[in-house]
């Protein structure tokens, strides 16, 4: 079965592989920590669009669970756990743990009403991690130890750090791809298009759906945890709402529920930012008015926008 | 053997008691119309047993099981199938996946995260031979959205007998169909009478009459006459209570 989107997939995971081999061929190597930016970001992006594309679950508190992921990270490592993988172990406890109980009471409402709920847990995590004064508090942590492998240190920096967020990248990508074409993908869709019609098929649609809500909660902190290891800093303001606002941005520009949709977006706003910060200070005066264009003239998002109408996550 | 058994069922809303003392029985080879005029509490019923209303008292039996206190899709699991008074689809979903989804709840964990669901061919057969049964197959691969009422109608009791169900509870199917289609719709319960218990609430007597080896009527949350369709057309009180003149 030959589908445009996966050719497109094909060529950006390849760009993406081929990318610190060329890279510096052209000088240009100092872009490959802009790469690794916008694949984190991506992560992230492709976690919430279970949520929104396939789910129809608008939440605006998830750059919280990147947050407590990038915290729990710095916090083990300031206090001597050096592990990645342990690291990754605590990390998805705690984002699935805080997610178990915000969802609970999250998923009691839909629309609006779990916009503002999640919006209001999000805040409630952000003032959490403020008030961490061990941590840094208000103004973050730079870290100096990062994390390592069994002692090695591949994972902290240069090639071997991106491509483990190349790595992580891929999994979630196939992963969320292959969820929401299964069966349970197929529930949560049809929870989306209509919740009492999938209750009454004999579905209890709110396990579905909490259980995406864990699962985009987890991959959201596994990406914090990459970005303390990019960065070597924590700050609250990396659960703060404005940054699920970013989330959300990405995600319908690139296009809501489609195969590619979400890394098209994060690279799409990175490199957008990018030029435009080097043109005028002033950069988001154009941004703003540049994203309304987009949402008006291409709804469907970037897929759309390059006709790969057959990627979108709905009926086969 | 009955398949449904509702025992002395209350329901009231502040002092309006909207089911009063209901009680009957479907058995297993039976259609049971139930008949009304508006108000008289058949959709309060129709949800208490399909588990969208509690009921205040009394109990709900299907198959022998007390479903009374099972949530809405637990009750679908225990075999209960519905049809909807409005259309209630999948519209982005094709007609052959809304019809596989209603199969997959029937078949198996849905909690499986890795393979392609549209590429199972033990439910997509099964929903084809359904969208066959009800004569909507040429349309398998319609978007939902794109169908006419009556074909919507009729994808409607494809996603309620995809799930084979012991029982089906048919709120209106009738409703909105021009007379052609219903008949046609008529035609297709009749061939499923007999080996699939049905509560049929329907508005259309002619239906009723083709339909049903049992009437109940309900009047203001009580059931006030039930027999056979020629017994109750015979009633005093059922017709002076619903069936008017006309009927006669």
């Amino acid at each position: 079965m030959t589908d445009r989107s996966l050719i497109l997939s094909g060529v950006l995971f390849a760009l993406l592989l081929a990318a610190p081999v060329l890279l510096p061929l052209i000088g240009e190597s100092y872009l490959l920590g802009l790469i690794i930016k916008a694949m984190l970001l991506a992560i992230a992006a492709i976690s919430l669009d279970l949520l929104i594309g396939h789910g129809g679950m608008v939440s605006l508190g998830h750059a919280a669970f990147v947050g407590i992921g990038a915290y729990t990270a710095a916090i083990g490592l300031e206090n001597g756990v050096e592990n990645i993988l342990v690291l990754l172990a605590m990390t998805l406890a705690m984002t699935g743990l805080v997610a178990l109980v915000t969802g609970i009471l999250a998923l009691r409402t839909s629309g609006v009403y779990f916009l503002m709920i999640t919006l209001a847990f999000g805040q409630m995590i952000y003032f959490t991690l403020t008030s961490l004064a061990a941590y840094g508090g208000d103004d973050g942590l730079t870290l100096w130890s990062l994390a390592t492998l069994f002692g090695s240190d591949v994972v902290q920096s240069g090639s071997g750090l991106y491509f483990v967020v190349l790595g992580t990248l891929f999994v979630t990508w196939l992963g969320i791809y292959r969820i929401s074409r299964s069966r349970f993908g197929r529930v949560l869709r049809a929870a989306r298009d209509n919740p009492e019609r999938a209750e009454v098929m004999g579905y209890p649609i709110t396990r579905y759906r909490l259980i995406a809500y864990l699962i985009a909660a987890m991959i959201a902190g596994v990406s914090g945890l990459l970005l303390v290891q990019h960065a070597e800093f924590v700050s609250p303001a990396l659960a703060a709402w404005q940054r699920s606002g970013d989330l959300i941005v990405v995600v319908v520009l690139g296009g809501l529920g489609t195969r590619n949709g979400a890394i098209l977006g994060a690279f799409f706003i990175v490199i957008v930012e990018e030029v435009l910060g080097a043109i005028i200070h002033e950069w988001r005066l154009i941004y703003g008015p540049l994203l309304v264009l987009m949402v008006l003239f291409a709804k469907g998002g970037l897929s759309d926008l390059l006709d790969f109408k057959s990627s979108r996550g709905t009926a086969p | 053997m009955n398949t449904l058994e509702i025992q002395r069922l209350n329901k009231s809303f502040g002092a309006l008691n909207v089911s009063q003392d209901i009680s009957f029985s479907v058995a297993h080879d039976e259609c049971h119309a139930l008949i009304g005029p508006n108000g008289a509490g058949k959709t309060t019923l129709i949800h208490q047993i399909s588990g969208v209303l509690r009921a205040d008292s009394g109990d709900i039996l299907l198959d022998g099981k007390n479903i009374t206190h099972a949530s809405v899709s637990q009750r679908v699991q225990a075999g209960l199938g519905r049809t909807f008074q409005i259309t209630s689809i999948l519209p982005s979903f094709s007609v052959l996946e809304n019809t596989a989804i209603a199969a997959q709840a029937k078949s198996g964990s849905s909690m499986r995260f890795w393979r392609d669901a549209a590429l199972e061919t033990d439910l997509n057969e099964t929903a084809q031979a359904t969208l066959e049964r009800v004569g909507l197959a040429d349309r398998a691969d319609s978007l939902a959205a794109d169908l006419s009422h009556g074909e919507l109608r009729l994808l409607e009791l494809a996603i309620a007998l995809a799930a084979k169900p012991k029982f089906l509870l048919l709120d209106e199917p009738m409703a909105g169909l021009g007379r052609t289609e219903s008949a046609a719709l008529v035609t297709l319960l009749s061939n499923l009478r007999g080996s699939l218990p049905m509560l049929l609430v329907e508005h259309d007597m002619n239906a009723i009459f083709q339909l049903a080896d049992k009437v109940s009527v309900l009047v203001d949350g009580a059931i006030v006459a039930s027999g056979t369709p020629d017994e109750v057309r015979a009633d005093p009180i059922a017709r002076s209570a619903y069936l008017g003149q006309g009927a006669a």
